[in-house]
């Protein structure tokens, strides 16, 4: 399956990337981010206060996934 | 309801009289205007960026007033958000609700800005005597969103 990753704010600049495509077999939100977390190029997908959104809504990390889904990590928001 | 994220500047004057035109049903118009300070956690800030998640903004806006209108009987909701570079003193931030009566309007207000503050996909970035600093995400806007849960 093929998902498409986005980055924001301190997490792509940090990681170098607005955002990328991943090609796997990820059951959640989380089993991307781990993909992604074991290279150090992406060691903020490990903060505790990192938020995610699939489809564009905010979701937990237990979020299940289906081909084609967007999936989107960054810091706490701080609009207003 | 009205969702607007912009780069222009706006007049909450302007907006706050738009709520009750033509509309004399409103009893009651409360609004917040949030603006850019020239300080944040002891620095000076000349400026600053706003980063947001196009697409997703406008649907985490929409969702929130959509939740707004069903708590509460209002007869008109505003939500106006800028985007980009904004310069100290400018409104950056602009929520309004119409209702009958002021209870609804003022509860629905303070609603949807404590949901806006944790759940719209909004970064801010100053400019500081020490560069450029993402502002970072504070405990106190999640307690104050919490009190709106069942």
């Amino acid at each position: 399956m093929s998902i498409n990753v986005l980055f924001f704010a301190r997490y792509s600049e940090a990681i170098g990337l607005d955002s990328l495509e991943m090609e796997g077999d990820f059951a959640t939100v989380d089993a991307v981010r781990q993909a992604l977390a074991v290279d150090p190029g992406f060691e903020v997908l490990n903060e505790t206060s990192l938020m995610c959104a699939r489809n564009q809504e905010l979701c937990g990390l237990d979020e299940p996934l289906q081909a084609g889904d967007e999936v989107a990590f960054f810091p706490p928001v701080t609009g207003g | 309801m009205a969702i607007r994220v912009q780069v222009e500047a706006f007049d909450p004057g302007a907006e706050v009289n738009a709520m009750h035109a033509a509309n004399v049903g409103v009893g009651a118009v409360v609004s917040f205007v949030g603006y850019v300070r020239d300080f944040n956690d002891g620095r000076d800030v000349s400026g600053m960026f706003l980063e947001h998640y196009s697409g997703m903004t406008e649907k985490a806006l929409t969702k929130i007033a959509v939740e707004a209108e069903q708590r509460w009987p209002l007869l008109k909701l505003e939500v106006l958000h800028r985007i980009g570079a904004l310069e100290p003193g400018e409104p950056i931030v602009f929520v309004a609700a119409a209702s009958a009566h002021r209870q609804a309007a003022f509860d629905a207000c303070a609603f949807v800005m404590d949901y806006l503050k944790t759940r719209a996909p909004f970064w801010k970035k100053e400019n500081t005597p020490q560069g450029p600093l993402w502002v970072e995400g504070r405990e106190s806007d999640q307690v104050s969103a919490g009190r709106w849960e069942e």
